[in-house]
């Protein structure tokens, strides 16, 4: 198979309201940093993947199309990518997979959400034909689980403010962050009023505004450029209403783990791969996400959570760029996981960078926690 | 400068989606019954997995579950949340208690109202039962149950609900 490799990667600021440039001018500039980091001319875009959340978080029906002058798209082929909140990490799968097709050369992947044009929490708790209207967003669907996850391994409350407070103290080292809270800490996030039992305000993800883009090219295209070399990549998803599931540790999840670990020859994650962008949009999603990626046996992910292992100077850092939980323009956060990735084993995350990053993982997850996307990128090639 | 010469970069322009629903003919069979007060599940011929409320096919096996099987509105709190902030759209007002419903003999749960118990006192794995709104506003809708209530039985083990197949 061809192997691909991230060259540019390229992000806007990110906040609760981007008035300054219209939907076009967002991801555009999220496109025009990812090409000055790559260091390309537009004639060498063979192909544009953008991905986004739901049309109905914008009202913009089919987007790329309005958008095709500002993502370069123009006379070229143009893929729309769409799986929920794990979009953006399905749209970098994608994306490197018409390079590893071998009748690509050189793509060009967007993502974004705009959520100053309209309100996600409506948007996703619609009544349902023939249901009482009773759904109260994303954090009111994924709070059960939560719940069930510390009922089963009797996880102290502490541990979701912990993972609030580290996400957003990492977010302090990362200018593009949407959230800059001075002073955050465990007590602030334990502060905050309730929101969706057991989950409270801190512990939950903001609504921004941001676009992230990424260039992805064959080995042979590469020259002298710096590389994050895609080493392992999957998509997998499960039904969301179908008998046996576990909503607590996705069965679907563990499937795409394991698959991009034998891709990437890796067979002990927690002690070989340097760091993860995972995505936690609630504070439980990281030691959820620690069992069901592998990186520890069930009911041990809060405890690792706990000694500070995924603290950005621990043992396997989790969110160093603050993480969902610190910006959250929807389509473009699983890219951002993805492309920060990327930038650690590029060396380019700068201050929020871990020491020595040579092989790192980017995760999506989406939907009812149904859809799954994850890849592993190096230094090196080998 | 007046309002008028004021530089305009953003205006509000409210959408509404209206859209009609066919509910398809297993949903059909399930809503003629839940207008009549019946609660029946549908069964994967294949894994005998039963779903309710059924969506006409088995997700593991892809085949229609068309074996009908009554259940009672009797079963437990698989897990619930406590919502505490208004949704927009939204007629309840917080904070109200939204559960995930297993019914006896049920493979999936669907997410209904706990009402009539003081919200410190719910818990995962309890007894509960249907509250339903008078005969005559019944409808083709689970909107028939008022919401559930808890009902006086021993707690149930959840670790015991997760389908396997036999």
């Amino acid at each position: 198979m061809i192997q691909a490799g991230v060259i540019g990667v390229g992000q806007t600021k990110y906040d609760a309201k981007r008035r300054d440039v219209s939907m076009a001018g967002l991801v555009r500039e999220a496109i025009d940093n990812a090409m000055l980091a790559a260091n390309l001319e537009w004639d060498a875009i063979d192909a544009v993947i953008l991905g986004k959340a739901p049309d109905m978080f914008e009202g913009v029906i089919m987007p790329e199309l309005y958008l095709a002058d500002a993502i370069g798209a123009v006379g070229k082929p143009v893929l729309r990518v769409h799986t929920a909140g794990s979009v953006g990490g399905s749209t970098a799968v994608i994306a490197a997979s018409h390079i590893c097709s071998g009748q690509f050369k050189t793509v060009l992947t967007v993502t974004f959400e705009k959520q100053s044009e309209s309100n996600a929490t409506w948007a996703l708790s619609p009544r349902y034909p023939y249901s009482p209207h009773i759904n109260a967003g994303a954090g009111g669907y994924f709070a059960p689980f939560i719940r069930e996850y510390i009922r089963r391994y009797e996880a102290p409350e502490h541990i979701g403010w912990k993972v609030a407070a580290k996400d957003r103290q990492n977010a302090l080292k990362n200018p593009l962050a949407h959230l800059h809270i001075p002073g955050i800490d465990e007590k602030m996030v334990s502060d905050t009023p309730m929101l969706w039992e057991p989950l409270r305000y801190l512990e939950s993800c903001p609504s921004s505004d941001g676009a992230c883009a990424m260039v992805i090219t064959a080995q042979d295209q590469v020259g002298s450029r710096n590389v994050a070399w895609i080493k392992g990549m999957a998509v997998r998803s499960e039904g969301t209403l179908s008998a046996g599931r576990d909503e607590v540790n996705p069965q679907a999840g563990i499937d795409c783990a394991k698959d991009i670990y034998n891709q990437a020859g890796i067979q002990n994650p927690f002690n070989e791969i340097d760091c993860a962008e995972i995505y936690v949009p609630f504070s439980w999603y990281e030691p959820m996400w620690l069992e069901n990626l592998g990186f520890c046996d069930l009911g041990e992910g809060w405890k690792l959570t706990d000694k500070d292992a995924t603290a950005i100077d621990g043992e396997l850092p989790f969110n160093m760029s603050g993480g969902v939980l610190s910006s959250n323009p929807i389509g473009a956060s699983g890219m951002i996981r993805f492309g920060e990735a990327a930038l650690q084993v590029m060396g380019l995350a700068e201050d929020h960078q871990v020491e020595d990053a040579k092989v790192a993982m980017g995760h999506a997850y989406g939907g009812a926690a149904q859809f799954f996307a994850m890849w592993i990128v190096s230094s090196s090639l080998d | 400068m007046s309002s008028e010469d004021t530089p305009k970069d953003y205006s509000e322009s409210p959408i509404n989606l209206e859209y009609f629903y066919t509910a398809g003919s297993a949903t059909t069979r399930f809503l003629n019954q839940v207008k009549e007060g019946n609660i029946v599940g549908q069964a994967c011929p294949k894994c005998k997995a039963v779903y309710v409320p059924p969506r006409g096919s088995c997700p593991r096996c892809g085949v229609a579950t068309d074996i009908e099987v009554p259940l009672t509105d009797k079963g437990c709190i698989e897990s619930f949340t406590v919502v505490h902030i208004p949704i927009p759209g939204n007629p309840i007002v917080p904070p109200y208690v939204c559960a995930m419903i297993r019914l006896d003999g049920a493979n999936i749960s669907f997410l209904h109202l706990i009402q009539e118990v003081e919200i410190e006192e719910i818990r995962i794995g309890m007894r509960i039962q249907a509250v339903w709104k008078p005969k005559e506003e019944w409808t083709h809708s689970l909107e028939n149950i008022k919401w559930f209530a808890p009902i006086d039985e021993p707690d149930v083990d959840v670790a015991t609900l997760r389908f396997q197949e036999s």
